[in-house]
């Protein structure tokens, strides 16, 4: 799988405070990769060091094959960041196409207007930016990271000022790019919607990845429940492999079994037990 | 080149929302209307003043001298309040907002970014200077019927004044927050006027001290000595106790002037917004 973003023992220290203390993470070409922690994790620094923002103290990071920060690797990667803010006189539509002209795109209208369709924004593609709800500037600066077909897209928080219909919409789009085999690096506070979507998880903490795999390996297996006529009993513990064991133990028993359930963790508790915090 | 003048768009269009530009064309709409007035009473009464028999000084000349030096101050002042507004805050003031960010990522280089809103500034505050600078020679001249001995120059130079406080604005908001910039900026300006106006009482009373003071000064804040110049060249021809009364100033006299301080002020720009380049591609947003 080639990389669209290879990042390797990066640090970042500023002044006394050591951010990034020798990350590696990778994401491949049509990956949707989450990226979680609490906040001072590192995860802002990690991202706007990819886009070219932030320069690193040590490691590297490369983005589409090129060092990033170039002008190669700011080609091919499309950002939103957490605080953001477009000039309010510019209207939505005015706004996509000076990115299209600093980022060299050829799209021109038919781009704009397919941009604005995949964030619910048709209807304001004339409105001025100071005229916009929070939610409304947030789509935008999905759009607006979108022009020009990057390779890489990096998004920073892009659904936290979402209603859940908006967020339903970042999620299907963020579907329709990994179809599309654009790779996307999430960087999220809503564990929900990453493990929805994500093909791998990193989790940051204290400038380090302390757990890192797809959601699924990050979930643990808490035991398989058994619904009987004697009502419902958890085996904890028992896995996947030892469903029909038990099933078999309950009907020699003389039980009648009318339903089993292979319990395991959710990435919040993964998440939870890996930041230190309660799983209960 | 394409993306430089989007860029150049982009500050030029912030640049006319601002209300600090609206508030400059005002001020500067009542300044030119308050001049004009100035003129005709000044040139109006121009006969009643008689000097001694024994002093023989161009009233016209010293009159239209001292009315256009007044308006080349107002016009540099102006033209300085709009430079450093208009890019105080191009920096960090547009990072702390979040506007800087979305466009840097873009494959258009800091470098190319930070000259594109440099030319941005310069158009709008170049037009703007030359443009009172030569509405104001325009009313003395029509009213009082005095021309300055050098016409374009003096604009030349004022314009050049802001030039270089554009790119110490631009350098100062890399480093600075927007509001430290201001102040600073501003200050070096009220620095560079105070040496000046120093500089031409030391040379009437012919202080050594003073005199190597505000030399030092004006070639270390070549906008002030740009100024000066300027205002050397509307009365360069007037001689005897007339240009000895022009050269007393405080608006008139120079003491830097010429081909050598013009050369440096276009090396000093030319460094100062280097210096704005480096700084600006080691930071961190």
């Amino acid at each position: 799988m080639r990389s669209a973003l290879a990042v390797r023992g990066l640090e970042k220290r500023y002044g006394s405070v050591q951010a990034l203390r020798g990350v590696d993470i990778e994401v491949g070409e049509g990956e949707l990769f989450g990226l979680l922690g609490p906040n001072g994790a590192g995860k802002s620094t990690l991202v706007k060091i990819a886009v070219g923002l932030v320069r690193q103290s040590a490691g590297s990071a490369e983005v589409a094959g090129a060092r990033a920060g170039s002008r190669a690797a700011r080609g091919a990667l499309g950002y939103l960041a957490e605080l953001f803010r477009f000039p309010g006189w510019y209207t939505a539509d005015e706004v996509l196409e000076l990115h299209q002209r600093l980022a060299g795109s050829r799209g021109g209208e038919a781009e704009r207007r397919r941009l604005l369709e995949l964030v619910a924004l048709s209807e304001a593609a004339g409105r001025r930016v100071d005229g916009m709800s929070k939610g409304m500037a947030q789509r935008l600066g999905v759009a607006q990271a979108l022009v020009g077909e990057p390779r890489l897209l990096l998004l920073d928080e892009p659904t936290s000022a979402l209603d859940p219909v908006g967020r339903r919409t970042v999620r299907l789009l963020l579907e329709d790019l990994r179809n599309r085999g654009v790779s996307v690096l999430l960087n999220s506070h809503l564990l929900s919607e990453i493990e929805l979507v994500c093909d791998r998880v990193a989790i940051l903490l204290d400038g380090n990845v302390v757990a890192a795999g797809t959601p699924a390996e990050l979930s643990r297996p808490r035991g398989v429940e058994l619904e009987t006529d004697e009502g419902v009993r958890t085996v904890e513990g028992a896995t996947r492999e030892d469903a029909p064991r038990l099933v078999a133990e309950m009907v020699a028993a003389g039980r009648r079994v009318y339903g089993v359930r292979v319990l395991t963790s959710t990435l919040e508790d993964t998440y939870l037990e890996a930041v230190g915090g309660e799983t209960d | 080149m394409s993306t430089v003048a989007v860029i150049v768009e982009y500050g030029f269009r912030e640049a006319v929302r601002r209300k600090v530009f609206a508030v400059v064309l005002v001020l500067t709409a009542v300044f030119l209307f308050l001049f004009g007035l100035a003129n005709h009473f000044v040139f109006r009464d121009l006969s009643r003043i008689s000097p001694p028999s024994d002093v023989h000084v161009d009233s016209r000349t010293f009159a239209g001298a001292f009315l256009v030096g007044l308006a080349m101050f107002a016009t540099l002042f102006l033209g300085v309040v709009l430079a450093v507004f208009l890019t105080l805050g191009v920096v960090s003031g547009d990072a702390e907002r979040g506007l800087l960010q979305p466009l840097v990522v873009r494959p258009i280089g800091r470098a190319t970014m930070l000259l594109a809103r440099f030319l941005g500034a310069a158009g709008v505050c170049v037009a703007y200077v030359l443009g009172v600078y030569f509405s104001a020679v325009s009313i003395t001249g029509l009213t009082g019927h005095w021309w300055p001995d050098q016409i374009a120059w003096p604009g030349i130079e004022l314009a050049g004044a802001v030039l270089v406080v554009i790119a110490l604005s631009l350098l100062g908001s890399v480093v600075l927050s927007s509001t430290a910039n201001g102040i600073a900026v501003f200050m070096l300006f009220g620095a560079g006027l105070v040496a000046g106006l120093l500089g031409t009482i030391g040379h009437a009373l012919n202080s050594h001290t003073i005199r190597h003071a505000s030399t030092i000064a004006s070639w270390a804040l070549p906008f002030e000595a740009l100024y000066q110049d300027g205002l050397r060249m509307i009365t360069e021809k007037a001689s005897g106790l007339t240009g000895f009364l022009l050269q007393l100033g405080p608006f008139g006299g120079a003491y830097v002037h010429g081909w050598p301080i013009r050369i440096w002020a276009a090396f000093y720009l030319v460094a100062t917004l280097a210096a704005a380049i480096g700084a600006f591609a080691r930071r961190n947003l």
